[in-house]
């Protein structure tokens, strides 16, 4: 009984302090703020209320969970979001792109202007849709490779729910104006510290199942996870810390200026891509891709190697996004060489992934799961090489401040993260509950080249329009003047922004094949079609070791 | 599975070591985090004291009250995702926008907004270059004076009151975070913001502790303090503050002790 009062009463605690915060509010988007706030602690109370077990309360049994089956509530509602969150961050995406092309598109009123709708869209496709995958399919990989259910069941609720109010409160910002001006780092001071708070106990819950594995080993996939949330945790902690003009207000000023803000907001803006799109997608890559190729990974020294020296190595590499700036030359040098030597275990990664498949090549022609995972490790590939070659101060000195940066981060982010987390929805669905296949895995057919020949069209105008903008803005004529004013530049763009936009329409699509075909396999249909080659799954297997066993050595 | 039933390749005794931290996750999260850490203060800490990271320069002083509204606006509508504001030191850029940017001119932004796309051109040096008059329009309607342009309309920002709040809390926590304003400045800081947008005014006292500080009506409607007039006033204060060509050259500074 203490432990229901307890947590009650920390609900009805935040919920109170929520309330104080609302009514004091010195500014409209923190007021409507602390109201989600409150009305997310008055769902934690009404929750712990009514989900109480009161018989087993009041005649003292503690109804332990059961411990031979995983922990797989939260891996549901995660996939469901994940497909969510996908469908609205390509759609901003699509909606913004099209107001590069048509600027009547941002309607003159302040909430759907491009400057607040683009952070909407890069938050709902990396924190949103990347976040939920991740954390998702943690939970789920962590699970499996211990031979353990989930510990700290209630934590781990916190985490993947506290984690969804953060998302809504950071997209609702965004829209009213609440930004802290940062790229990827746009939340406030008190969204970031609830999400500070969200992320020791994502990592608590995290530690803690590795701790109570069955298996002696910690596979390579945790390690690529254990990895992603210490870094993470570090780069949030140190770009943010700002001080509040007030604290019953949204605004605050971050404490680092100038230069040092630019390489402390870089040094956080490349390793989030390198910890959360690359160190988190890397661990997904390296569960999911064996799985459904039925194959072990390909080397497990390769796996150390390039784990360590990723790892290591990525977390230089952020001058290159400032070369030639008012940041110290020296910085930017060394920015360059790292971001060079990181095309290595970058590869390195995309080799041990591809190299799984040496005796099931096969697969890729009959499983179109498996192409998905193809065409995500040779994108990844693909954009691991690229970004060394824009890190070299040359080349940078025409690709920087261009579409040719943005092409770069999207064939990353579409074919990489996009392609690899697609696999993984589709590897988890009739998993997860309990079906015999995919509604349909022609769908997947066609959800797979939507996805392809979208990135294609996003990827090859992006480089005409970045090498072309970039070759106009530094064009001489004969008399030793500049060729084109700016505007003419922009003018010059628009073809390649509806190109852009058309590769947008084929990727959403994709999207919403897939938002169907879960929806209609987590309802229990099957579309009679021709069948497709598919990962065994042995439902009886799938469960943690019982605590008799001996673990294997 | 025991491992007896694998054939161990050879040299497998180099990589049992590896074995351990596989097996310990406390020792392979503190050896992972010191991965991590590493490059970071290499390359991180040293700005913080190597003086010579921010060469002085002179002119360089905290935004007044109204400017400092109007960047605050101009963070809230996500201006650093289409401008940058750092001048790159190429032919090109420099006939383009101006001498290109020094690390002192963006000593008091807080956050910096150097931005990392150019959808449009930079701002770094934009005061000066175009009337208020003409800002104005292009804000309220871009495509009216610069048919190609893509940016969205903000004629929203000329019909609100500019409601900066308390701006004495505003500069209260700028000065907090390092930026130096005088006691006087803070205690004046609602006075200057009007004062600064008022023709008919005295500005004198502002113009002394803001050197240079341009006072007028930016918005064209003298009757109200817009957020138009406070983001106008930012435009206009941009790379004006320092005299560049002043500047020593980097040749005499090489000359110098201790670079």
């Amino acid at each position: 009984m203490e432990s229901v009062v307890a947590r009650a009463g920390v609900w009805l605690a935040a919920l109170f302090v929520a309330i104080v915060f609302f009514v004091n509010a010195v500014d409209t988007g923190f007021a409507v703020h602390m109201a989600i706030f409150a009305l997310a602690a008055l769902a934690g109370l009404v929750i712990t209320l009514t989900k109480t077990n009161y018989l087993a309360v009041a005649t003292g049994v503690k109804v332990a969970a059961d411990q031979s089956r995983y922990d797989d509530d939260l891996i549901r509602a995660g996939v469901i979001l994940t497909t969510f969150w996908g469908c609205v961050g390509f759609l901003a995406g699509l909606y913004i792109a099209l107001q590069l092309a048509f600027p009547v598109l941002n309607l003159g009123f302040e909430y759907t202007t491009f400057g607040r709708l683009r952070p909407l869209h890069t938050s709902a496709v990396i924190f949103a849709f990347g976040g939920t995958a991740l954390i998702s399919t943690s939970f789920y990989i962590v699970q499996r490779t211990c031979r353990a259910r989930l510990a700290l069941p209630a934590l781990a609720r916190f985490v993947f729910w506290g984690y969804q109010l953060f998302i809504v409160i950071a997209a609702t910002g965004y829209v009213m104006g609440i930004t802290q001006g940062k790229e990827y780092a746009e939340p406030e001071w008190y969204a970031d510290l609830w999400l500070t708070l969200v992320w020791v106990a994502y990592l608590i819950v995290f530690v803690a199942t590795i701790m109570k594995r069955s298996e002696p080993h910690i596979y390579v996939a945790n390690w690529f996870f254990l990895s992603f949330i210490l870094t993470v945790a570090m780069l949030h902690l140190v770009n943010n810390v700002n001080l509040p003009i007030s604290i019953f207000g949204s605004r605050s000023y971050p404490v680092w200026a100038g230069v040092q803000g630019a390489l402390v907001q870089w040094w956080y803006g490349h390793n989030a891509v390198g910890f959360f799109l690359t160190a988190g997608f890397l661990a997904m890559m390296y569960y999911f891709v064996p799985k459904q190729a039925e194959r072990p990974i390909y080397s497990y020294r390769l796996s150390i190697i390039h784990f360590w020296s990723l790892i290591f190595l990525y977390i230089w590499a952020g001058p290159h996004h400032l070369h030639y700036t008012a940041l110290p030359d020296w910085a930017q040098t060394l920015g360059m060489v790292f971001s060079v030597m990181l095309w290595m275990p970058s590869w390195g990664g995309m080799i041990n992934g591809l190299m799984t498949l040496n005796g099931a090549w096969d697969k890729v022609r009959t499983d179109p799961i498996i192409r998905l995972m193809v065409f995500s490790l040779a994108f990844y590939g693909m954009s691991t090489f690229e970004g060394p070659a824009m890190s070299i101060k040359w080349v940078n000195s025409l690709s920087h401040y261009t579409d040719w940066t943005i092409g770069h981060v999207h064939s990353g982010a579409l074919g990489w993260n996009g392609m690899i987390t697609f696999a993984a929805i589709y590897y988890l669905t009739p998993r997860l509950w309990g079906r015999e296949r995919m509604y349909s895995l022609r769908m997947v057919n066609w959800h797979f080249w939507l996805a392809t020949i979208g990135i294609v069209f996003y990827a090859s105008s992006m480089w005409v329009a970045g090498i072309m903008q970039g070759l106009m803005w530094r064009e001489y004529g004969a008399d030793g003047y500049l060729v084109n004013s700016f505007a003419e530049t922009v003018a010059a763009m628009h073809p390649m922004y509806i190109a852009r936009a058309f590769g947008g329409v084929l990727y959403l699509t994709g999207g919403l094949i897939m938002a169907y075909n879960v929806w209609q396999t987590v309802a229990g249909n099957l579309r009679d079609e021709l069948p497709l080659r598919q990962a065994a799954y042995d439902q009886a297997a799938d469960r943690p070791l019982p605590a008799a066993a001996v673990p294997a050595e | 599975m025991t491992s007896e039933t694998i054939k161990e390749p050879a040299g497998t005794e180099k990589w049992a070591r590896h074995k351990r931290l596989e097996k310990n996750v406390a020792l392979l999260g503190v050896l992972a985090f010191g991965a991590v850490i590493i490059g970071g203060i290499v390359e991180i800490a040293p700005l913080f004291w190597i003086d010579n990271t921010i060469e002085k320069v002179d002119g360089m002083r905290p935004y007044t009250p109204l400017e400092q509204a109007g960047r605050d606006i101009y963070v809230r509508e996500g201006c650093y995702l289409c401008h940058s504001q750092m001048i790159r030191p190429f032919r090109d850029e420099v006939e383009r926008y101006g001498h290109y940017s020094l690390a002192a001119e963006s000593m008091y932004d807080h956050p910096f907004q150097w931005g990392s796309k150019r959808t449009g051109p930079d701002l770094a040096r934009v005061g000066g270059r175009y009337s208020d008059e003409w800002h104005v329009q292009h804000l309220k309607d871009p495509r009216a004076v610069v048919p190609e342009s893509v940016m969205p309309m903000y004629a929203f920002l000329a019909d609100r009151d500019l409601n900066a709040g308390d701006q004495k809390a505003s500069l209260t926590a700028l000065y907090r975070v390092g930026v130096p304003y005088t006691k006087e400045d803070l205690d004046k800081a609602n006075d200057d913001l009007k004062a600064q947008a008022d023709p008919n005014g005295d500005a004198a006292d502002l113009q002394k502790r803001y050197p240079k500080a341009q006072v007028r009506d930016f918005d064209g409607n003298p009757g109200r303090l817009t957020e138009m007039d406070a983001l106008v006033a930012y435009l206009q204060v941009l790379g004006t503050m320092v005299d560049v060509n002043s500047a020593a050259a980097q040749e005499d500074l090489a000359t110098e002790k201790g670079r």
